[in-house]
């Protein structure tokens, strides 16, 4: 098949910001037409390098990757706005791209009047306007405020023409940026049935999106970018995938720095407080932690069935919350308790081993406490953790209040609070699809 | 640079909406509409005709008589020069939105400016002409000249806004910098003076400057009915041409800048 999009060895650099060399980057432009030759490495960001990859006639394409990994720059260049610094870009047929909608509309003239400017300026001829015009406005859903001026529109009814335009002149390339969410339920649905109407009639669309779910039912290919650069390109559920355990790897990173942040604040707090004896404002962290320290929680762990440190769990897992404690004399009067919030400070659970019945006895000096969870059946999301030593009356040894953070993923975009173990069934009359399509 | 030069003329149906847009968005609004450009004009010659014949009176305008009307020959189309130069200084980063985010060429953005302020060049010529009539100016075939004039002024003002408009891009200072200038230069230019007053060996300092030859052009075809002086209006043309291929051509250099720079 043919290829509608060719993409070649495509670098682009921007220049850095700064005042002195203006006047060596504009000679330098005027005399060989080149921006950048003469700048200096760190004069520069590479925002793309050497992207290659094709795109066939009748594709659906998807570019994904994390925020400033160069998806709009990329789109950019293809569509012609912006110009590659090396590398080439061809493009068979006539392009439109949803990049920015009513991008060039005015607001003190009518509706009517910036479909026929904005069709010309996106290559129509008057004519063709015309022939299209009714589309226009029935797929806008505009057809009582057409002649009013575009500043008295909303701002879904902008984008709705700007949208509308845009699809009805009738592209080969299509290029779509994350602008499927801008408006209501209904309109978005529409968008995507225009957008599969276009897959029908065989016509190419390249889509920059962060939603993986669509990129996964829309595309039959896909590109991850990663700091400028292709990381993967091929079937979209192997990209989608690589790209969310990479982008999983690097929250666990993040989460267990703030975990080791928090650690650290501790051990200040605590020489902070040995030094001084009148006790010092309550701090963030005096709000946090709180309670006595006859017994101390002095080191917090969440482990996965390994015995690992983790940050990040699977809907279902296991989990171990792992406390080292410390107790200053010998204490009869303890209880620990547990508590997990989700980022709503919805408490999803929450437990101690007085409301379990177990009557203590006796604690001294260092001691481990473990909670083991044998399926964590949270949802999807962000959760905090409690932990805390206290006595049967309440009275707090160590109190930390959501200190500590972990993530849960999950396969199923399901919603609530907590998932219990489930199972559909269904009488032979019903049927479903060999395989429902995976969702992320 | 000849191919987008090229393609900048098939834009002209681009640029003819564009325009149109302008004027439409212009007097949106207001209640006298597009009487205003016919208003505009007429008050600014009512100012001038109370001020050089109540309160300023001139010496040496003989036969220059109605005197403002003579200003007025000058003016109408040096506010045109200038507001077209004034709005291009900062068009590109106006429309941010366009250059950056829709494949549109941005030298149709200077053109609109300058053929915007052209029809309203061409709204006021009727008020013009109603006086010159009204003043019995001799109106004569040399007016058939008039038209190569505005030919002249047309690419003279295209190539200085391109000009201007991509370097603005690079250097806002120009903005402020072109405000001071253009008043340095209307007056620098035989437009509220007839060139006679200056003195005869220090007429060559006006004559290096382009607009003298333009404005006297306006001034000989409409006010005095003489044939203007055609071996310098054709100089002009030539400085004119010259004007519009630098501007163009810096235009078509810095064009690869300006999505990243506006």
């Amino acid at each position: 098949m043919a290829s509608a999009v060719v993409v070649e060895n495509l670098t682009k650099l921007y220049r850095k910001y700064s005042q002195k060399r203006r006047f060596q980057t504009m000679k330098s432009a005027l005399i060989k037409g080149d921006l950048f030759r003469q700048l200096r490495p760190e004069e520069v960001f590479l925002a793309l390098e050497k992207v290659s990859f094709t795109v066939k006639k009748g594709e659906t394409f998807g570019i994904i990757g994390s925020n400033g990994a160069g998806k709009s720059t990329l789109l950019k260049i293809i569509a012609g706005t912006l110009r590659s610094t090396y590398g080439k870009v061809m493009v068979n047929g006539r392009i439109s791209a949803l990049i920015e909608l009513g991008a060039g509309f005015h607001p003190e003239i009518s509706g009517r009047e910036n479909i026929y400017i904005n069709g010309i300026m996106l290559g129509l001829s008057k004519r063709e306007i015309q022939r299209r015009y009714d589309d226009i406005v029935q797929f806008a859903e505009l057809e009582e405020f057409i002649e009013s001026p575009i500043k008295t529109y909303s701002t879904g009814m902008y984008l709705r023409l700007g949208f509308a335009i845009a699809i009805n002149v009738d592209p080969d390339v299509l290029l779509i940026d994350e602008i499927i969410a801008v408006g209501d339920e209904s309109f978005a649905r529409k968008c995507l049935d225009k957008i599969k109407e276009f897959q029908w009639k065989k016509k190419t669309i390249v889509i920059v999106s962060h939603s993986l779910g669509m990129i996964n039912t829309l595309c039959n290919r896909a590109v991850w970018l990663k700091q400028g650069k292709v990381e993967q390109l091929g079937d979209p559920r192997r990209v989608v995938d690589a790209y969310l355990s990479d982008v999983a790897e690097k929250e666990e990173r993040e989460l267990s720095r703030l975990h080791s942040q928090t650690l650290e604040k501790f051990a200040l707090a605590e020489e902070a407080k040995l030094e001084e004896e009148a006790p010092p404002p309550a701090t963030e962290y005096e709000k946090k932690r709180w309670g006595s320290r006859d017994i101390e929680i002095k080191e917090v762990k969440l482990l996965d069935k390994k015995g690992q440190e983790r940050h990040i769990f699977t809907s279902g897992e296991p989990m171990e919350v792992r406390m080292t404690i410390y107790a200053r004399n010998k204490i009869k009067d303890f209880v620990f308790g547990i508590g997990i919030f989700n980022s709503a400070g919805i408490a999803c659970y929450g437990t101690n081993t007085h409301l379990e019945k177990l009557v203590p006895r006796e604690i001294s000096g260092e001691a481990v406490v473990s909670f083991k969870i044998e399926r964590l059946d949270l949802i999807q999301g962000t959760y905090f953790l409690d932990v805390a030593a206290h006595q049967i009356d309440g009275t707090p040894y160590d109190y930390h209040r959501q200190l500590y953070t972990f993530r849960v993923q999950s396969l199923i975009p399901d919603v609530g609070v907590f998932r219990p173990q489930h199972k559909w069934s269904f009488s032979p009359n019903i049927s479903f699809k060999k395989k429902m399509e995976k969702k992320v | 640079m000849w191919t987008s030069l090229k393609c900048l003329l098939q834009y002209r149906g681009l640029i003819q909406a564009l325009v149109s847009r302008e004027l439409k968005a212009r007097y949106r609004g207001s209640v006298l509409g597009f009487f205003w450009s016919f208003v505009n004009p007429l008050l600014l010659l009512l100012v001038y005709t109370f001020v050089f014949t109540v309160i300023f009176r001139p010496a040496r305008t003989e036969g220059l008589t109605p005197y403002a009307l003579f200003l007025f020959c000058g003016l109408l189309p040096w506010t045109w020069f200038s507001s077209s130069l004034l709005e291009s200084s900062s068009v590109l980063s106006n429309n941010a939105n366009l250059i950056q985010k829709v494949l549109f060429p941005a030298d149709v953005l200077p053109c609109v400016n300058v053929f915007s302020n052209f029809i309203h060049f061409l709204l006021g010529l009727p008020i013009l002409f109603a006086f010159l009539i009204y003043y019995r100016r001799p109106l004569n075939i040399y007016l058939l000249l008039f038209p190569a004039v505005v030919l002249i002024q047309i690419i003279f003002t295209l190539g200085f806004a391109m000009f201007i408009s991509s370097l603005s891009v690079h250097f806002r200072d120009i903005r402020d910098l072109l405000a001071n200038l253009l008043t340095f230069w209307f007056f620098a230019t035989p437009i509220i003076y007839p060139n006679t007053m200056i003195p005869e060996r220090y007429r060559w300092v006006l004559d290096l400057n382009p607009m003298t030859h333009i404005m006297m052009g306006y001034q000989d075809t409409l006010f005095k009915g003489q044939l203007p002086h055609w071996k310098k209006l054709s100089v002009t043309l030539l400085i004119a041409l010259v004007v519009f291929y630098v501007g163009y051509f810096l235009f078509d250099r810095l064009r690869d800048s300006f999505a990243e720079e506006v």
